[in-house]
């Protein structure tokens, strides 16, 4: 007999529970006048009467705002959902669907640096589990926010970069070809409040080519080559 | 002969140049694109149908005869609208991004032919959440597009009216399906609809709708300009024109490189990649087209043309032309569960199969990975993916459903192998 | 007319139907979890595949395809068989076995559909999973890892009762369904999804481990807590009626019903009067029967006897009572209890005329004084549909949550007046332009002003189909009131008029809205069940039948007869109310012309032929003309609590409940632990 019983669903993601102090923290929340103009302007990329077409961008917007006063990535408070809903004048629930079937959002507060290793298999076959060893090391925690408020550990799907493995995503920005070195050593950097330099970590490559070996386009390198002249 | 510098329509690939307008058009982006348009939109359609451009997406459908499905005028007043799919998130997939942060314009002055030959009124570009920074390029560049009015109010001095949108996901593989990046652009959860209606017919917000991939546009513009005969010169009949190939895993040097179509295996990955890791011995498996394809063993890969039906032929697929190479070294089992869990991790929940299939079958591939399992669960599992293949709403479940397939014909032993190991075949079937 | 084969035989089906319904026009049963008649096509459970050539060589979802000319359909194939066994399983594999403690057990699809579709045993060895339980008020008991993600629930809340507060959180095997931030369902119409629940996630709270399907006798009757006459089942066992479900009809309720008629069914056991009273001394005194009637027979009131009928009694016992009364010489009748006294003159005038269902065709509508949602809950849906189908509302009236975009225009009668330029219009330009004029309207003087407006618009007209409509609709509250306006339960003056008759007896027909304080002259009988207002009133209290409890007919608003049968026994000494009314007649010396049931119904139907055809229209001819007056006054609704509108819903603990936590915002109660 194989073992039955039940596995609980998401731990790592569940919405962050209504409370009066949730509600005097978020409960205020609004666009600041930045924003504000942002959120007009993202609006009226979509066709009168499909306001709703813009419930994602300003939940990413939200999330941004909230990132902005809280020192970290952002998450997305219940008041802060409601507000969006409320913006777009549609059901609340509709906006709590998308909030929770994206998983860009963040549903529970999170730390200043959101690390998020790709761990899907092209980053695994170029040592995605050292990246991962490494966080653990740190004690990152996933789904919450290390004692120092600097770090939240998510291991995330492939993002896109599989060509130049494994990487990281750390809030807004991508780091490439990395080793377990090297990763130290940007996670070392942020927390001394620097900025590392983003993209591949690779010597001498410069982002996607074969390193260290062009293989074409080698016109490219030195100037902005018109080939048309050649056709 | 390999694919020579000058007949790459993505001379910025790796970014060398700036991306931005002034670059691309020194490089030939946006050069009369309103003589391009002055062809007519049955002349433009013809052309991309005799340069034989299939969709570069993934299922490789003809893409003129995508666009020649469009309705020629609106009967009741509903616009038409051009999707573009810059949701590239098959695992092993990295072109589009290339595209985007240093070729933006190609795709833009792409969008505008594209659209303005299925009589769009408007195009929205759908880029996945997680491309931050490429999604800040896109906006710029839509905004010098915009600046120098070669989109929006007679675009490029056409007469033609002509916009183009950028609307960013937030983390969800299933977006790439045509329909659920519809959903997504509605503001709603990505879940495929019902087919039919399709997308021509009734697409976003009910308009007739046509989605394409971000190369199947981008090279577009080109095709026009080097002419039909100029693309179909390349690839095998039926697999013409030239290929954004993105090799992955365990070769000396990874990349991203523009080739012909129908490349042997063996050159893509001896002239760009410096060759298998430990030499063409260590070579164990390769995924040729994306995580949804069934993966080949070595001896079938090494000579196979890089194709739709090279591919084919021996049992998968190009997808996106996402080669992920996997050497000796490589847990198979590990390799192709991790997959297993992609797409458990990515269905959208929306349709029985796939929700519930999808769990099911990464569950087995971990016991089946940790050799935890009964023998007879190796055909258990290869019902199961029979049982969610073709049965769900889109073709996710299928995607889910190959890779195990194709570990299963080609790497049973192996299973069985580590199921001996454990013990498992002296253990009573389970009940 | 596209032309079909199924299994080989072929048939016509009509255009734009689906396969799923091609199948089922040639006899197929096509097992289905998410397909809904009433719904959208949702697709996602997979259990409807058939085989369909020309198509891609896999099975579709019957459900989403359109029969197409020259189809051929196979629903008995192998790949068929494996796809329904495949998609069973899926379903099962995360779905408890908890089936022995599972209150829809016996009546589940998914225990039904695996018996006949299912492979009979399960190969799954992983864990399985379980969901937390979501609140979704005191009607809607949740067991969300029953779930099987069909989204009926969903797609009901947002479509049918616009209401959108259910959703399906989460993706992929994760996703789980449930209302924001698991408040109550907030709707009257809210327990139709524990219909629509193909399994046990969504069952009945006030009903969990009540009784087993099979258990319960199941009678087709009536409901009485609106004038819509919802067709229901009333399921009993024993003696006690356990539960009440919706049955579906169509031109009334399609399946609906409102939470307060499913839900005072508790109310039926609680509050009875099952003997009889009389006063003395200011004090109620249980006695007999005999003792009772003697009390009766002791006012002998001559001709001095009025009745009045309440809201929730048959057409048979307002008849028993009126030859009871007629028997004595008198014809004071009333129904209307709280003081309305439109003219009754021309029943068509009162009448719903366009029909429950024909209103959903309508193009504009204007209503005049009702809060529909709570009136008429299941009206309102069929609102939200005209709406739908782009149909413009206006209401002349206090704000009320509408459930569709609708414009007030103004809580005084008088805009009717005088309406807004925008809103004639709209009326004038419609194709089938309507007025609905509600009880608040009809105490306003809306009646004459609005079949004014409704001739000069010309809202009964020949359409091009050569069909007739007539807009021109009153929307009633009380069950027994149409039936009561029919066989003459209305003074000119309303009940004021019987008031000012002083009657020596006033008999009270279950009468619990009437002001009693304007009748201290008048002894008062209460033939009733429940001891609410008119008990507390009464001097002599003759205990009679709920309408569960009696064989019985009732005219909806649209004067549409239904009979509704008895599903139990009345409890302790109560009688049904035609007996109790013979009764009297008997100790008063009247010839009522009745003696049995029977008899009394031949006499109904020889002297009311229209009430004789159960499910038929009562043809009340064509609308007066020429009528004219005005509307004024600030309009108030009548219903100040959804919830307890009559003595049975007032004697429910489930309804006491929705009110304090769904109306007056208390907390919900802790379960006690089961």
């Amino acid at each position: 007999m194989l073992s039955r019983g039940v596995h609980p669903l998401m731990a790592d993601r569940h919405i962050y529970p209504d409370s009066p102090e949730l509600r005097a923290r978020w409960g205020n929340f609004a666009w600041t006048e930045a924003n504000a103009a942002k959120a007009k302007e993202i609006v009226a990329r979509y066709p009168e009467g499909r306001q709703r077409s813009a419930s994602m961008p300003l939940l990413d917007l939200a999330q941004r705002q909230v990132g902005a006063e809280t020192n970290t990535q952002g998450w997305l408070p219940i008041p802060v959902m409601e507000y969006v809903a409320n913006y777009l004048d549609m059901p609340i629930i509709r906006v709590v669907e998308v909030a929770t079937f994206y998983t860009m959002y963040n549903l529970v507060p999170v730390g200043k640096f959101h690390v998020q290793v790709c761990g899907t298999t092209p980053c695994m076959l170029r040592g995605s589990d050292d990246l991962i060893s490494v966080c653990k090391a740190k004690k990152m925690p996933t789904g919450g926010v290390s004692e120092d408020g600097l770090w939240t550990f998510t291991e995330v799907e492939c993002m896109g970069n599989c060509s130049s493995a494994p990487m990281v995503q750390i809030n807004d920005d991508n780091y490439e070809d990395l080793t377990a070195d090297r990763f130290e050593g940007i996670l070392d950097a942020l927390a001394r409040g620097e900025s590392p330099k983003t993209g591949t970590q690779e010597p001498g490559r410069h982002t996607v080519e074969p390193a260290g070996a062009l293989s074409n386009l080698h016109a490219m390198v030195g100037e902005n080559h018109d080939y048309r002249g050649e056709w | 002969m390999a694919l020579q510098d000058k007949d790459r329509i993505f001379t910025n690939l790796y970014g060398y140049q700036p991306w931005n307008l002034a670059a691309a058009r020194a490089r030939g982006d946006w050069d009369n694109t309103k003589a391009l348009m002055e062809r007519g939109r049955d002349a433009i359609i013809q052309e991309i149908k005799d340069s034989g451009l299939r969709g570069r997406g993934g299922a490789g459908f003809p893409t003129g005869m995508k666009w020649s499905f469009m309705p020629k005028e609106s009967k009741d007043g509903r616009p038409s609208f051009l999707v573009i799919n810059a949701d590239e998130s098959e695992p092993g997939s990295c072109k589009d991004r290339e595209i985007i942060r240093h070729d933006p314009h190609k795709l833009i002055e792409g969008a505008l032919v594209a659209g303005f030959a299925m009589g769009a009124r408007a195009a929205y570009i759908y880029i996945r959440g997680e491309y931050i920074r490429e999604a800040e390029t896109l906006f710029a560049a839509v905004a010098e597009a915009y600046d120098a009015g070669l989109v929006g109010k007679n675009a490029s001095g056409s007469g033609y009216d002509f916009d183009v949108f950028v609307h960013r996901g937030a983390g969800a593989y299933i977006c790439g399906e045509e329909t659920a990046m519809i959903e997504s652009i509605e503001g709603k959860k990505g879940q495929p609809r019902l087919k039919p209606p399709f997308p021509a017919g009734a697409g976003l917000y009910g308009c007739p709708t046509t989605v394409n991939n971000v190369e199947s546009i981008a090279v577009a513009p080109t095709i026009l300009r080097r002419g039909a005969s100029w693309f179909a010169s390349f690839g095998r009949e039926n697999n013409k024109g030239t290929k954004l190939f993105q090799i992955s895993g365990h070769v000396n040097k990874p990349c991203v490189v523009e080739e012909e179509m129908s490349i042997p295996f063996s050159e893509l990955i001896e002239k760009h990649c410096g060759g298998i890791r430990g030499g063409k011995d260590n070579l164990l498996a390769v995924i040729p087209g994306g995580s949804s394809v069934p993966l080949v063993p070595a001896e079938q890969i090494w000579d196979a043309p890089m194709d739709f039906d090279g591919l084919r032929a021996v049992g998968s697929g190009l997808g996106t032309a996402a080669v992920i190479v996997m050497d000796k070294s490589t847990d198979i089992v590990r390799a192709i569960s991790r997959l297993s869990y992609f797409y458990k991790h990515e269905s959208c929940g929306q349709c029985t199969p796939c929700r519930e299939g999808t769990g099911w079958m990464w569950r087995v591939m971990e016991r089946l990975r940790k050799g935890d399992a009964d023998v007879q669960e190796i055909d258990m599992l290869w019902n199961v993916t029979k049982q969610v293949e073709g049965h769900t709403i889109c073709a996710l479940g299928d995607a889910a459903a190959w890779p195990i397939q194709g570990l299963i014909r080609h790497f049973r032993p192996e299973i069985e192998r580590r199921i001996a190991e454990k013990g498992g075949a002296l253990r009573e079937a389970a009940e | 007319m596209p032309k079909v084969k199924v299994d080989g035989v072929e048939l016509e089906v009509p255009a734009g139907a689906t396969v799923l319904q091609a199948c089922e026009m040639a006899g197929k049963e096509i097992p289905r979890f998410c397909y809904h008649e009433r719904l959208s096509i949702a697709g996602n459970c997979r259990m409807c595949l058939v085989e369909v050539k020309p198509g891609p060589p896999k099975p579709q979802a019957s459900c989403a395809l359109p029969a197409a000319e020259g189809q051929e359909i196979r629903t008995d194939s192998e790949m068929v068989k494996k796809a329904r066994e495949g998609v069973m399983e899926f379903l099962l594999i995360n779905h408890p076995l908890d089936c022995p403690i599972c209150d829809q057990g016996g009546e589940c699809d998914l225990q039904d559909q695996s018996v006949a579709y299912g492979r009979g045993s399960s190969r799954y060895h992983e864990h399985k999973r379980a969901v937390t339980e979501k609140y979704m008020g005191p009607l809607i008991k949740t067991v969300m890892t029953r779930c099987i993600q069909c989204t009926r629930c969903v797609r009901f809340s947002e479509e049918i009762a616009g209401v959108d507060e259910i959703g399906a959180l989460y993706r992929g095997e994760n996703m789980q369904i449930s209302t924001y931030l698991e408040k109550a369902s907030t709707h009257e119409l809210s327990a139709n999804v524990i219909d629509l629940c193909p399994v046990g996630a969504l069952t009945s709270r006030p009903y969990a481990f009540e009784a087993r399907p099979w258990e319960l006798k199941k009678t087709i009757s009536i409901d009485v807590s609106d004038a819509i006459g919802s067709n229901i089942r009333v399921d009993a066992r024993g003696r006690e009626a356990m539960r009440i479900l919706p049955r579906v009809n169509d031109d009334v309720n399609e399946e609906w019903l409102s939470d307060k008629g499913r839900y005072m069914v508790d109310g039926l056991s609680k509050r009875r009067l099952d003997r009889p009273f009389i006063r003395l001394d200011g004090k109620l005194k249980a006695v007999s029967w005999d003792e009772a009637l003697a009390a009766v027979a002791k006012i002998a009131p001559g001709n001095s006897i009025a009745a009045v009928a309440g809201d929730l009694v048959d057409v048979e016992t307002m008849y028993a009572a009126k030859k009871l009364l007629s028997g004595l010489g008198s014809s004071v009748l009333e129904g209307r209890q709280t003081g309305l006294a439109y003219d009754t003159a021309n029943l068509a005038a009162v009448n719903f005329n366009s029909g429950l269902a024909g209103i959903e065709s309508a193009d504009a509508i204007l209503i005049v004084g009702s809060h529909v949602r709570w009136e008429a809950a299941v009206l309102n849906a069929r609102l939200r549909k005209a709406v739908k189908h782009g149909a413009k509302v206006f209401i002349i009236g206090p704000e009320w949550a509408t459930t569709y975009p609708a414009e007030f225009l103004g809580s005084d009668a008088s805009v009717l007046n005088n309406l807004p330029a925008h809103v004639w219009s709209a009326l004038q330009g419609a194709k089938r332009p309507a007025l609905i004029i509600g009880g608040a309207g009809l105490a306003k003087g809306a009646l004459e002003a609005g079949l004014a407006i409704s001739e000069q618009l010309g809202f009964v007209r020949t359409l091009e189909d050569g069909s007739v409509w007539n807009g021109f609709n009153v929307l009633h509250m009380a069950a027994s009131r149409m039936g009561g306006l029919v066989l003459g339960y209305a003074q000119k003056g309303g009940i004021s008029d019987v008031a000012a008759a002083k009657p020596k007896l006033l008999l009270s027909l279950g009468a619990d809205e009437v002001d009693y304080t304007k009748f201290a002259d008048s002894m008062i009988v209460y033939v009733g069940h429940h001891g609410d207002k008119g008990a507390h009133a009464a001097d002599v209290i003759l205990p009679a039948s709920a309408f569960t409890e009696k064989v019985g007919i009732y005219v909806n608003t649209e004067g549409r007869v239904q009979f509704a049968e008895k599903a139990v026994f009345a409890p302790g000494d109560a009688r049904e109310d035609w007996a109790i009314l013979r009764a009297i007649a008997q100790v008063l010396n009247v010839n009522v012309g009745f003696d049995s049931f029977d008899e009394l119904r031949s006499a109904l139907f020889a002297e009311y032929p229209a009430l004789l055809v159960d499910g038929g229209l009562i043809d009340f001819g064509p609308l007066p003309t020429g009528v004219s007056g005005s509307a004024a006054g600030e309009i108030a609704y009548p219903i100040k609590d959804f919830y307890l509108t009559n003595p049975i819903a007032r004697a429910s603990e489930t309804l006491a409940k929705c009110s304090a936590e769904l109306l007056h915002g208390s907390q919900p109660q802790a379960e006690a632990a089961e």
